[in-house]
């Protein structure tokens, strides 16, 4: 279904795409490619269908790396293994259309690598390779390795995996950006939801990993932003695995002083889906399980988000994750930018995605830019369960003088980041 | 409390009746046909009771709508299905269908009454067809999320917009190839040219704007911005144009402001804004331009606007997400 084409197609004429003449100064766009010493080959162009022109490619890398899952997880569903370059490889097909109209050509260059992988060793290749783009859905351990070579600031680097808030705080840096929310942003996106129901007191759940801890955290400041209470709070250290025996532990395990919903830090899956329905008191869970915020569902359909999820269904036969948008967002902000300045020189790209000229349509109701003071992609946050999406923040009533999605996460008066 | 009317209000009164009274009458009822995209209906509203006299089972997920020269036909995109679908005006019986590629979202039918020109919205393909042997003529890659789409008045150009890419495509409708593309902002919905044909007027959703841009050179020579007090910039989300063939007016709906901008067409000046129901997105005006109809997705009405006043005349509840309208003379 790839190419669809009408039958009756066959008896008619199918019109190539002629190369139009072009508006953007490609003198330019060659001059900075020079600029960038080799940071861009030139390669037959693959557009216009025209033999012997060549277009310059811009390459984009892709980095990422197999994480171990332990066994026992309350959940069967395993993230995909191709999960953010999926939505890389669309967001290069994205650029490419529009690319036929710009002469410009894009190319991914895909580092994939198993979970003993050698993350600095990637990125140097890369380097090689001429990439002066690198889209990490790397974990905050790998992006630490990546950053501590690519610390030179050849490369524009692309957070789009790990979601700690340190890296928008004391371990940001010129030359990232980050296309994955913090979990700030996640925290705040729910807070606004659950104060706009008057759901204010919170049992907070955590889980024994360090990611937990930090989710946990960053609920703890979203109650203090938004005016949340946690009135109870416990820890899961449970090691056992409890699928058989979960109806009688979890009402155990919550018999907390009455609260309005219960909020689970548990990113890995180990624990949270035997929360809901076995609470002690009928009150619903929320946070990393039940009521979850997520920068990308499959059942967003609203804001053109559709005709996006029926591409990417249609290109990894399945649905979009949330890593998979941010790599996808990743690759067309490179493609938007250097669209808009004809240009594919880094600094120059990167200059203008922190600038106030940039936006990203990114199906979610509300254009998306970089912040200037963090690098990270200003964005709505769906509220959503299994099947359905509840709500989006940033929550009607929260108000911003600039823009309203500065209510999620780091505003820049509260910013840590020096760079 | 007094049960008469005081003074005042009984002249209102007497003002009120008078007005009415010398309001000019109006030509032939006309009617408002509203493709409803969550219904899999039309609804048929008679413009001078304003209200649904009929709803017809159309296909899947219908968007764009659009009429033939005479009025006689109607030509539905039932994007789900992938076909557009032929209604005779008079009975509102299906009467044929089109191949149209996938996924039809918006088209516009050439002068000559016979080629349609459609926007493939996940082929990133623009198919025309000949709605008289109903085959395909051609198709012409274009940018992704193909959307919006208009042929110049003198029948030469045709022109689409991509959502994603976005860009406006510009078509020669002899060889069908591309002959040029102009950047515009983030997501370009819709587009229309000037009855003389200097300009297109191209609204960018997520952009905010309304960029206008003249046809000759085919860069924009003016890009428009919304401000309504007490509703956030993010909200203006312009989608449908209609301009006034006295080119005095163009209208712009701005989706979830719930709002239509009223324009100076000479001076791109914002004149008004005009209050209508949730997600306002398409807009058409009667044949006389008395009358300006929108759909309001979100709230699933029609907001009919007398021209004149600029004021709102009623709500018409419709289906549910009411997308295009047209109005049948």
């Amino acid at each position: 279904m790839r190419h669809w084409r009408w039958p009756a197609l066959a008896e008619t004429v199918k019109v190539p795409c002629r190369r139009p003449p072009l508006r953007l100064v490609m003198a330019s766009v060659a001059f900075a490619l020079a600029a960038l010493a080799g940071a861009a080959a030139a390669e037959p162009g693959a557009a216009g269908g025209q033999a012997g022109r060549t277009t310059p490619v811009i390459r984009i890398g892709y980095l990422s790396q197999a994480v171990e899952r332990p066994p026992g997880l309350s959940t069967l569903e395993v993230p995909p293994e191709d999960e953010g370059l999926q939505g890389a490889r669309l967001a290069i097909a994205d650029n490419n259309t529009t690319g036929r109209f710009t002469g410009q050509t894009f190319a991914l260059v895909e580092r994939v690598l198993p979970v003993d992988g050698d993350v600095a060793a990637a990125s140097s290749s890369l380097a090689d390779d001429g990439v002066g783009y690198v889209v990490s859905t790397l974990n905050g351990a790998g992006l630490d390795r990546l950053l501590a070579v690519a610390g030179a600031g050849r490369a524009l680097v692309f957070n789009a995996g790990a979601p700690d808030d340190r890296f928008r705080r004391g371990d940001c840096r010129a030359g990232l950006l980050h296309t994955l929310p913090s979990r700030a942003m996640l925290a705040d996106a729910l807070a606004q939801y659950l104060i706009r129901k008057n759901w204010k007191r919170w049992f907070l759940v955590t889980g024994p990993e360090e990611g937990d801890a930090l989710y946990a955290a960053a609920v703890r400041r979203a109650a203090g932003r938004f005016g949340g209470r946690i009135v109870a709070e416990k820890t899961w250290s449970e090691a056992l695995d409890i699928r058989r025996t979960a109806e009688a532990e979890i009402p155990v395990f919550t018999q907390v002083a009455d609260y309005d919903i219960l909020i689970v830090a548990d990113e890995i899956g180990f624990f949270g889906e035997y929360l809901p329905y076995r609470t002690w008191q009928p009150r619903p869970v929320a946070g990393t399980q039940g009521l979850t915020p997520v920068a990308w569902d499959r059942n967003l359909e609203q804001w053109g988000a559709r005709q996006l999820q029926s591409r990417f269904q249609r290109q990894a036969g399945r649905p979009m994750t949330a890593v998979d948008y941010a790599a996808w967002a990743a690759v067309r902000s490179i493609g938007e930018a250097t669209a808009r300045t004809s240009s594919a020189d880094s600094a120059t790209v990167a200059a203008y995605l922190s600038g106030d000229a940039f936006a990203l349509a990114g199906f979610k109701g509300l254009t998306l830019s970089y912040r200037p003071w963090d690098g990270q992609l200003r964005q709505p946050i769906a509220l959503v369960t299994a099947r359905a999406v509840v709500s989006m923040s940033p929550q009607e009533g929260f108000l911003h003088p600039l823009t309203t999605l500065d209510t999620l996460g780091d505003d820049r008066a509260e910013s840590e980041c020096k760079r | 409390m007094s049960k008469t009317l005081p003074p005042a209000a009984a002249l209102f009164a007497g003002l009120a009746g008078l007005l009415t009274a010398a309001a000019p009458p109006r030509a032939v009822a006309e009617t408002v046909i509203v493709s409803n995209e969550r219904d899999n209906t039309l609804s048929v509203i008679d413009d001078e009771s304003l209200s649904v006299t009929q709803t017809v089972p159309v296909g899947r997920r219908p968007r764009g709508i659009t009429l033939s020269a005479d009025g006689s036909r109607l030509y539905v995109c039932a994007s789900d299905d992938d076909r557009i679908e032929i209604y005779d005006t008079s009975t509102m019986k299906k009467t044929g269908e089109i191949p149209s590629g996938v996924d039809p979202e918006q088209f516009a039918l050439h002068p000559d009454d016979r080629k349609l020109y459609i926007a493939n919205e996940n082929d990133d393909v623009v198919t025309v067809v000949d709605t008289d042997s109903r085959h395909v003529i051609g198709q012409i890659d274009v940018g992704v999320e193909p959307e919006g789409m208009a042929v110049s008045p003198d029948g030469r150009v045709v022109v689409n917009t991509s959502e994603t890419t976005n860009m406006v495509h510009w078509i020669d409708t002899a060889s069908l190839t591309l002959i040029d593309n102009t950047l515009v902002d983030q997501r370009p919905r819709y587009a229309v040219f000037s009855r003389d044909g200097k300009r297109l007027w191209v609204s960018s959703e997520v952009g905010g704007g309304v960029s206008v841009i003249d046809t000759g050179s085919r860069e924009p020579i003016e890009t428009i911005r919304f401000k309504i007090g007490g509703i956030s910039s993010d909200r203006i989300q312009p989608v449908g144009i209609k301009l006034t063939r006295d080119g005095r007016y163009a209208f712009v709906a701005l989706g979830p402001a719930n709002h239509v901008a009223v324009i100076d067409a000479e001076t791109y000046k914002v004149l008004d804004y005009i209050l209508v129901g949730r997600r306002v997105w398409h807009l058409a005006l009667n044949s006389d331009e008395t009358r300006l109809y929108t759909t309001n997705g979100v709230s699933g009405d029609v907001t009919a606007i007398d021209v004149a006043t600029l004021k709102p005349i009623k709500s018409i509840r419709v289906g549910r997400f009411p997308w295009g309208v047209v109005v049948k003379p």
